[in-house]
């Protein structure tokens, strides 16, 4: 098994525990932003869409890779941008009172 | 600046861009922080992405930022859609997430074929078959929402042992590609297979279990990712990719609990098709039915009341509606609060975002735990397109398909008022022995409507 793999494996780990930890702790209030917030950070997989687009290796994965960023970058922006109006939504008594 | 010392700054910069990703999700626990959760998660992508611009592998330009200006174009109006239509939208960023992920382990299949070694085979094998099912089984699931599909179940006899062999048939190519990744045309046939699947998944499930399979999507979209970050030997996709999934994962368990149901059952049930022989029972029982009047009248001289909102809600826009009811009823003084069941609605939470969208305190929305002690002190509980989370018999009738299922205890209120359409049966197919009691009324109407009705009757009274 490639060393890489293992310590992905470990990354993986961590990070899936750790998300079980913090979700859980999210009030039930806010599960719809909670799905979209974390479908935006998800969208990080333009990251790799970008270098698979921009090294150009062959025109098929270079198409690929330029469909993905679109996909990807279009969840970010749209994710964050309703994921932000949602919790503008959330107001408590008090704070409609002030 | 030298080539190590740049990508040293550019993995500093995911580093930096994790650690955005975690506290942004800790700071969602609340709705007061969670405003800077977002703050924080927008400002770790954008380092990450712009760090990735300045990658040495990156030498052409042009297309990617052309593509960056589409897909922010694309974003934008899917981040600008009216509430209602956030399931749907939602299910829809899911296939464009799962969609990228699997095209990028196109990519590199076709990039690194064939050299790729057994181990780099199976990850972007199993990377583009859990991809592809999730692209197309969210774009359904977006169909069925939208009611582009039908939202009833379409299911056919010996259904899941053909979609079982789908599955089978595509990992089994996979099997085959790992030993001669050379087969291109086997790839194809693994990646139209997986797309075939996704679409043989969510075809059969129905409308009211749409919150458990959104949220099952969401995990497979972000174990997708995750995987790719395997493949790509990126901890920045296999961090944000596990988050995603397990967040995805945990939302999809409290879906199923909520239903007293199972993941396979969930998936393999299709729910509320071959119930109708179980409930025929049902001999002519009298109702008892009331207008807005009478049921302004009630909910004035209440002190305590508890509104139970459901899809039907949704479907009606009735939320600003109830707003007003909410406003004149607090204006007299009686103390309104909003029972939200897990899976009331078509996702998660999708009630709290509907009714916070009408102005309504979030302090004034509680979880159904919560909330169920209160009923025997409530005067009136107002149930507004709500059915099979207000059934007794899913308490008290072992018989009844829904038996187990976690409900509103509505029917412990003084007095109970329902607003429906019909006599019609909810999604289960069931008949509510809510509706029989000697304390309930039946609101027959539009949601909207009866509700603008009952606001009317209150400013009347009080003029």
């Amino acid at each position: 098994m490639p060393a890489d793999f293992i310590s992905s494996l470990f990354v993986f780990i961590l990070a899936a525990f750790l998300g079980f930890e913090l979700i859980q702790r999210v009030s039930p209030l806010l599960h719809t932003p909670l799905m979209s917030l974390t479908n935006a950070l998800d969208a990080i997989v333009v990251v790799a869409a970008i270098i698979i687009a921009g090294r150009h290796k062959t025109h098929v994965s270079t198409v690929l890779g330029l469909i993905a960023v679109v996909a990807s970058f279009s969840n970010m922006v749209g994710g964050f941008l309703i994921t932000d109006r949602m919790l503008h939504m959330f107001k408590s008594t008090k704070a409609k009172k002030q | 600046m030298s080539p190590a010392s740049l990508q040293q700054l550019i993995d500093f910069s995911y580093i930096a861009a994790v650690i955005g990703f975690i506290l942004a999700l800790k700071w969602l626990s609340s709705p007061v922080s969670a405003m800077r959760g977002v703050l924080i998660g927008e400002i770790a992508s954008a380092v990450a992405v712009a760090a990735t611009l300045f990658d040495p592998q990156v030498t052409h330009y042009k297309w990617i930022l052309i593509a960056l200006i589409i897909g922010a174009g694309i974003g934008v109006p899917l981040g600008m859609v009216k509430m209602t239509a956030v399931p749907q939208r939602t299910a829809l960023s899911h296939a464009f997430g799962a969609m990228s992920a699997s095209l990028i382990g196109i990519a590199e299949y076709y990039v690194g074929t064939p050299h790729l070694t057994k181990f780099e085979m199976a990850e972007i094998g199993l990377e583009v078959i859990i991809g592809s099912l999730t692209f197309t089984g969210s774009v359904i699931a977006a169909g069925k929402l939208q009611e582009i599909l039908p939202q009833r179940p379409i299911t056919y006899r010996g259904q899941n042992i053909v979609s079982l062999s789908v599955l089978a048939t595509a990992l089994a190519l996979m099997v085959v590609l790992i030993f001669h990744p050379e087969y291109t045309h086997l790839f194809t046939a693994m990646v139209v297979v997986a797309l075939i699947f996704g679409i043989m998944l969510v075809t059969p499930i129905g409308g009211a279990d749409m919150p458990t399979v959104i949220s099952l999507l969401n995990s497979y979209a972000g174990f997708s990712a995750a995987l790719l970050g395997f493949v790509l030997d990126s901890k920045v996709l296999v961090v944000a990719g596990a988050l995603d999934g397990a967040s995805g994962f945990i939302l999809s368990v409290i879906m199923c609990k909520a239903m007293n149901r199972s993941f396979t059952n969930v998936l393999f049930g299709a729910f509320g098709q071959v119930k109708v022989s179980a409930a025929k029972s049902t001999e002519e029982r009298v109702v008892r039915s009331a207008t807005a009047e009478e049921a302004a009248a009630i909910l004035s001289a209440a002190n305590k009341v508890i509104i139970v909102p459901g899809y039907g809600m949704a479907v009606a826009q009735a939320q600003h509606k109830v707003r007003e009811l909410y406003d004149s009823l607090t204006k007299r003084g009686v103390d309104v609060k909003f029972a939200i069941h897990p899976v009331a609605g078509r996702m998660p939470g999708h009630m709290n975002v509907l009714l916070a969208e009408a102005d309504i305190p979030y302090d004034k929305m509680v979880e159904m735990d919560e909330i169920n002690g209160e009923f025997p002190q409530t005067d009136v509980a107002l149930v507004i397109g709500a059915n099979d989370v207000t059934n007794p018999a899913a308490r008290n009738d072992p018989s009844s398909p829904i038996y187990g299922m976690p409900i509103l205890d509505v029917d412990k209120a003084r007095t109970v008022m329902v607003i429906k359409r019909s006599m019609a049966t909810g999604f289960a197919g069931i008949d509510n022995p809510l509706y029989y009691l000697d304390r309930t009324l039946m609101l027959f109407g539009d949601a909207k409507g009866f509700v603008g009705n009952i606001v009317r009757e209150l400013s009347g009274g009080a003029a």
